[in-house]
């Protein structure tokens, strides 16, 4: 166990200096006959903060789906940090630094909001099999703080995650998406429902983030999309459309047609 | 041995977990306003043998408690991990023989007649191996489909210990496994093993409740609500539902040992298909939303089973039907309590606490759900 770990750090290490954060090489997904996506290349660079656009069903949240292993890709590679994640189980690629948020909030409705950060930090701890209770100066537990700090819900720290308002759901989920040492996040709809205040409050969130720490975020507001990210790709129909940066795809003519809904086909 | 029988269970819980954790959960906040509850039925316990005759001490309390310690390993399981096992009873059942068999009974062809500082520790060992092993089989599956793997390794159990009788000795089973004598004290007398099962049952009911707010336990219950989430904040989902197994045969082991015992014998019929399901009705009947539930529910189902019998000749009807009895009883619970005896006692405070001017209960704080 351990010396696989050693190994995989040194490989990480060695890796770090001149990988891609991210590189999908070809992958697709196929529900029965059904392709989800097909054929996707994406490179991603370290630190590198990139928008996915596309309209329902593009096949953006499949794409995430597969970079996590929450379903396995059908065929394809992923490379994280150099290292070939493709038939990681989902837990080995967070413990590598990956993180993801969910656009349907998925949060332990019966817990606390800093109950839930502090699973979320435990999760990618070594600690996660302890059967001893945290102490008051347990390191997990002030950094589970400090996330809800870096959230804005300081005030609601104690509360039922289940009494909260839609738009601090959204702000925990990003919470648990920044535990331990995330060197990569996607983001699945973070400004989803959210209200404008709210969304200002999210760009300064995304904005505030370490610079190393790149991430994927799939939105259909332009404002929000256009605003943290510094390359676009644009997804059609399971497949990438068009890539560049977000100047070029706002003002790219074929983008503004599928925008403007009388581009399919 | 009894002091910390005393102290544990009035003061040792509600107070940690604060501490602990800062936040208290829903599920416990009902005990966090009641310490005084604890005080009062710690104090209870720890006078019974004072004023309980033999029977009550020795039939229903010990009884009680470890069907309870059992009960509580499936309540551990269901309650916090979701998963419904009914081997609980098979593993305490091994435990039981594996006790008899390296140690002494009165089958001295088979039994090995190991001293107990080596068979209590072997057959606790072998108990959650086997317990690991069936928890390692069941989590690839869910819901029903593990209630039938389970109920299927406990069929298999009975008949097997049933029909082997090179180390099982078949239908007979054991008898003379007794306690060893340690201390000086015979535990098998009525006040001695009213102490001995009580301050087990006090350990595993604290144990489960200090794991429940401990990251092991937190992240359990992460896994019951939402497996796929857990996966994403890095936990390895299987690792964790098969460590609840070992643990909790562990805690069933220990009550299978108490239980062999308490009877100085195991036979297959002590891990039968009914003792199986009696675990489950135990564990439903008293709720399995916290680990008190297990224990008033083996006390209710310890009671029938012992005074039913007695009351149904009274009325006039055959004693074999107790069993009728405690099926009415488990209806009527579930019907009206999904949360098992624990629920209806939830229900009773809520509709206590009733607002009378405005006709509404304080336990539920978004009036728009």
């Amino acid at each position: 166990m351990s010396e696989q770990l050693s190994a995989s750090i040194t490989e990480r290490l060695g890796a770090t200096g001149t990988a891609n954060a991210l590189e999908l090489r070809g992958v697709s997904k196929f529900f029965g006959a059904l392709a989800a996506i097909e054929d996707i290349s994406m490179t991603v660079r370290p630190g590198e903060r990139r928008a996915v656009l596309g309209s329902n069903g593009a096949g953006k949240t499949t794409l995430f789906n597969c970079v996590t292993g929450d379903f396995p890709s059908s065929s394809g590679s992923i490379r994280f940090f150099g290292e070939d994640i493709t038939a990681f189980p989902p837990h080995e690629r967070i413990r590598r630094g990956l993180r993801r948020t969910y656009q349907i909030s998925l949060l332990f409705t019966g817990l606390s909001v800093r109950d839930n950060v502090y699973l979320a930090c435990t999760g990618v701890s070594r600690s996660r099999f302890s059967f001893l209770r945290p102490r008051r100066d347990d390191s997990l537990m002030a950094s589970a703080d400090n996330l809800v700090h870096v959230v804005h819900l300081d005030d609601a720290r104690d509360t039922i995650v289940s009494e909260l308002s839609y738009g601090q759901q959204r702000q925990l989920e990003i919470a648990m998406a920044l535990a331990g040492a995330p060197r990569f996040i996607l983001f699945d709809e973070p400004a989803a429902g959210l209200s404008p205040t709210e969304r200002s409050e999210l760009i300064e969130i995304l904005l505030g983030l370490p610079g190393h720490m790149g991430f994927i975020i799939i939105e259909h507001d332009m404002d929000v999309a256009l605003r943290v990210a510094q390359s676009v790709t644009m997804m059609h129909n399971g497949r990438v459309f068009k890539e560049g940066n977000p100047a070029e795809i706002e003002d790219d003519p074929e983008v503004q047609a599928l925008y403007l809904g009388d581009g399919h086909g | 041995m009894i002091d910390p029988t005393q102290g544990g269970p009035a003061q040792g819980n509600p107070g940690q977990g604060r501490a602990a954790a800062g936040s208290p959960t829903d599920q416990r906040s009902w005990i966090e306003r009641v310490p005084a509850g604890y005080w009062i039925l710690g104090l209870i316990l720890l006078i019974m043998p004072a004023v309980a005759g033999d029977f009550i001490l020795y039939q229903i309390f010990g009884w009680s408690f470890i069907l309870g310690i059992i009960a509580l390993s499936l309540m551990f399981l269901a309650g916090y991990g979701g998963m419904v096992s009914l081997v609980q009873m098979t593993v305490a059942g091994l435990a039981g023989y594996m006790l008899a068999i390296f140690g002494v009974s009165a089958i001295d062809t088979i039994s090995l007649g190991w001293p107990w500082y080596i068979t209590i520790p072997l057959a606790l060992i072998i108990a959650v191996a086997f317990g690991t092993l069936t928890g390692w089989l069941a989590v690839r599956t869910e819901g029903i489909y593990t209630i039938m793997i389970t109920l299927a390794i406990a069929s298999a159990f009975f008949y097997f210990t049933r029909q082997n009788y090179v180390i099982f000795n078949g239908f007979s089973g054991f008898n003379g496994v007794l306690p060893p004598n340690l201390f000086g004290v015979d535990w098998r007398a009525p006040a001695a093993f009213y102490y001995l099962t009580l301050f087990w049952a006090v350990l595993a009911y604290l144990v489960v409740l200090y794991i429940s707010r401990a990251p092991f336990g937190l992240a359990l219950q992460g896994v019951r609500d939402n497996p796929r989430r857990m996966a994403a904040l890095g936990f390895n989902v299987t690792a964790h539902r098969v460590a609840a197994y070992s643990l909790a045969a562990l805690l069933a082991a220990i009550g299978g040992i108490l239980l062999t015992w308490q009877s100085a014998q195991i036979s297959p019929g002590t891990a039968g298909i009914g003792p199986v399901i009696d675990i489950l009705v135990i564990a439903v009947i008293g709720g399995l939303r916290h680990p008190i539930g297990p224990f008033i529910g083996a006390f209710v189902f310890v009671l029938l089973r012992t005074f039913a019998l007695d009351a149904l000749i009274a009325v006039g009807l055959s004693g074999e039907r107790f069993q009728l009895l405690i099926g009415i009883g488990f209806l009527v619970i579930v019907f009206w309590s999904p949360d098992g005896l624990l629920g209806l006692w939830e229900k009773l405070k809520a509709a206590r606490r009733k607002d009378p001017l405005l006709d509404r209960g304080g336990e539920t704080p978004g009036g728009q759900r």
